[in-house]
């Protein structure tokens, strides 16, 4: 093992993948001449040329509608968001093409490419550098959905990603560029909807994915001080969802608490809720309960992005509400 | 057999004949499809009569290999490009023979075969596909070029401008076609931009551009093979705004009543397929009664093709799911 950046993590899938397929390539804002806006893509011009690192304009609806048009065609895309934000000019390629064309088309045309970028909260950006969109884009058939910030489960789930038959949404961290984790030299690859339990545990289940897995894994850290012992649960592909570890996990700890640091309404936490009082209801103590990004656009001051966002403190609360504890 | 006769037609016989039979299989397909309305065929249904000149003299010079992307008004075009009258019937009854498993229907035509890359149901949506579809031909290292359609409704999304940027700054091989059949649904085109001259809107972009009749196929023919040449050449992306007329109305639901009775039958006295079937028996290529045995065989083909999509079978239930995505096993949330 070796310590890499997340950053760097994603920029070797791509260029592992890109040696291994001449049919894929990059493009997006800023991915080729300037290295990426958050230096993910950086070196990549300088070994696969301009004809495979596209520097795009500013027209997030024209080269997504590229990118799955050269996918019906035989290519294999990765577009690069330089936000998730940025996205939603686009996703009338993602919803109404991307999505859809296989089904449309009786089979006859796939869309294999991947849209990626950062996604979520990422200190004092205002109300519109500060979205994530799991729950709107996972709600939509014919699209995958991939939401992760460890480096080494972003490289091994970036490079399954890219060799996918199907059109990939893949959410990264802008602020988990910067940050180092264990990478193996050799290659590997993550099976796309699989979760991963990060720490085991007997008393409660926290679910999340992507930046708040560090906050539940706080959170339980804390617990454990006061001999709770929580099951933390990376959901890591957000759509298929891998309920079997997460109804295996409530069978041991009968209790739930869920962790998105997007709005409530009709959330990832939303629907897992849904999934495990019909699935594993007679295996709960009590209801499930979620702890969520506050039900507002994220404000500038950062007492108020503070406000926004889970954190341990909030967590813990819940968790002792699960488990009918004081205090 | 016609007896021979000098003739100053720019084009052969055999052309002009395949041009014919092109825009009669067009026009009796949508006017027999358009009485099974409400019977075998429903939902959403565009006709393309009036506009058959400009899929006939684009299929016509170009290659099958060409990919093509239009809009959601798509039976014309498809029928030339040589799918068969039977699976898109079919199609348009929903049935698993369709061109698309009966999973697309009237909007939602496809081929792998002929390199139809659909029918497209967002106004414009198919214009940066179009341009991706070329940038993946480029970047094979072909020399074919993808045919992009869209109406002149489309031309004033943003997803054009975006395109014809782009196509541009990386010379993709692609010739956009603005079927510029006057009317976006029921808007006219003077009620849309104040720029009316539609080829004037590649000039921002340099692109090379310009105006054709679209009520022959000779024009279309000759402009679209230069088109052709231009981008095999490599020289980029061209932009045809191919004014033409559609008869009926936007879909079948439409009344037409933002225009005139005159109008239409002005266009009608220009009608593209009897201009050809005149010029065909006046250069004495057919008799009228070899003009009539062809049209009774096309009748017959579609009537056939009433019959085999009646006959076919609906998809199977367990359709459903297939083809959402690619692998058969994808854990749908089934309650």
């Amino acid at each position: 093992m070796r310590l890499i950046t997340l950053r760097d993590a994603l920029r070797e899938a791509m260029t592992e993948e890109m040696r291994r397929d001449p049919r894929v390539f990059l493009m997006g804002e800023e991915v080729a001449e300037y290295n990426g806006a958050y230096k993910v893509s950086k070196g990549m011009l300088a070994e696969f040329g301009s004809q495979r690192v596209i520097d795009t304009p500013i027209t997030e609806l024209g080269f997504a509608g590229i990118g799955v048009g050269a996918a019906m065609n035989g290519l294999r895309p990765i577009i690069e968001f330089m936000t998730w934000n940025f996205s939603i000019l686009a996703w009338d390629q993602i919803i109404n093409s991307a999505a859809k064309v296989r089904s449309m088309s009786g089979g006859q045309f796939g869309c294999p490419i991947v849209f990626r970028g950062p996604s979520g909260v990422a200190g004092q950006l205002g109300a519109q550098h500060s979205q994530s969109f799991e729950s709107w884009l996972a709600n939509t058939p014919g699209i995958k959905v991939i939401s992760t910030a460890t480096p080494y489960d972003a490289k091994g789930l970036l490079k399954s990603a890219i060799r996918d038959e199907n059109p990939i949404m893949f959410m990264e961290s802008e602020v988990e560029y910067g940050v180092e984790g264990d990478v193996p030299e050799e290659e590997y690859l993550i099976p796309i909807g699989k979760a991963d339990v990060k720490r085991q545990g007997t008393d409660v289940t926290l679910v999340t994915f992507n930046k708040m897995v560090k906050v539940a894994l706080s959170a339980a850290k804390t617990l454990a001080e006061e001999g709770i012992e929580a099951e933390v649960i990376d959901l890591r592909t957000i759509r298929p969802m891998d309920y079997d570890t997460l109804i295996e996990s409530v069978k041991k700890t009968n209790r739930m608490v869920v962790v998105e640091e997007s709005w409530p309404f009709a959330s990832v936490a939303t629907e897992i809720t849904y999934q495990i009082q019909r699935r594993a209801f007679d295996y709960m103590d009590a209801p499930v309960i979620r702890v969520m990004g506050a039900d507002t656009s994220v404000s500038y001051a950062p007492n108020l992005v503070s406000a926004f966002l889970p954190n341990p403190t909030r967590i813990i609360k819940a968790v002792k509400e699960v488990m009918y504890l004081k205090k | 057999m016609a007896k021979k006769k000098t003739t100053t037609l720019p084009y052969s016989r055999e052309q002009y004949l395949s041009w014919y039979e092109s825009m009669l299989l067009q026009r009796r397909f949508e006017e027999q499809a358009g009485t099974q309305f409400g019977k075998g065929i429903r939902g959403f249904f565009h006709v393309y009569i009036g506009q058959e000149a400009v899929s006939a003299g684009i299929c016509s010079a170009t290659r099958l290999t060409d990919p093509i992307i239009t809009a959601y008004r798509d039976h014309g075009l498809a029928l030339a490009r040589g799918m068969s009258a039977n699976e898109c019937m079919a199609e348009l009854f929903g049935k698993a023979t369709g061109c698309s498993k009966g999973k697309g229907g009237s909007m939602h035509f496809f081929s792998k075969e002929h390199y139809f890359f659909g029918g497209h149901g967002i106004v414009g949506a198919q214009i940066p596909m179009g341009a991706g579809i070329a940038f993946a031909e480029k970047y094979k290292g072909t020399d074919n070029l993808c045919i992009c359609m869209f109406g002149d409704g489309a031309a004033r999304q943003g997803a054009l401008y975006e395109t014809f940027n782009m196509a541009m700054l990386w010379k993709l091989p692609v010739i956009f076609i603005c079927e510029n059949n006057q009317y976006a649904m029921g808007t006219s085109v003077e009620r849309t931009s104040n720029v009316t001259d539609l080829a004037k809107i590649g000039l921002a972009f340099e692109m090379p551009s310009e105006s054709v009749d679209g009520m022959n196929p000779e024009s279309v023919h000759e402009a679209v093979s230069r088109a052709a040449e231009h981008c095999r050449a490599g020289k980029g992306p061209v932009f045809l705004e191919i004014e033409t007329y559609r008869y009926r109305g936007h879909s079948v639901s439409d009344p037409g009543l933002y225009r005139t009775k005159e109008e239409v039958a002005a266009y009608r006295q220009k009608d593209p397929l009897n201009a050809i079937k005149n010029k065909i028996v006046e250069a004495a290529w057919l008799t009228e009664a070899e003009i009539e045995t062809l049209d009774d065989r096309i009748m017959q083909t579609i009537k056939d093709s009433i019959h085999f999509a009646e006959e076919s079978p609906f998809p199977d239930d367990t359709e459903l799911y297939h083809d959402t995505y690619a692998e058969a096993d994808y854990p749908f949330l089934m309650e």
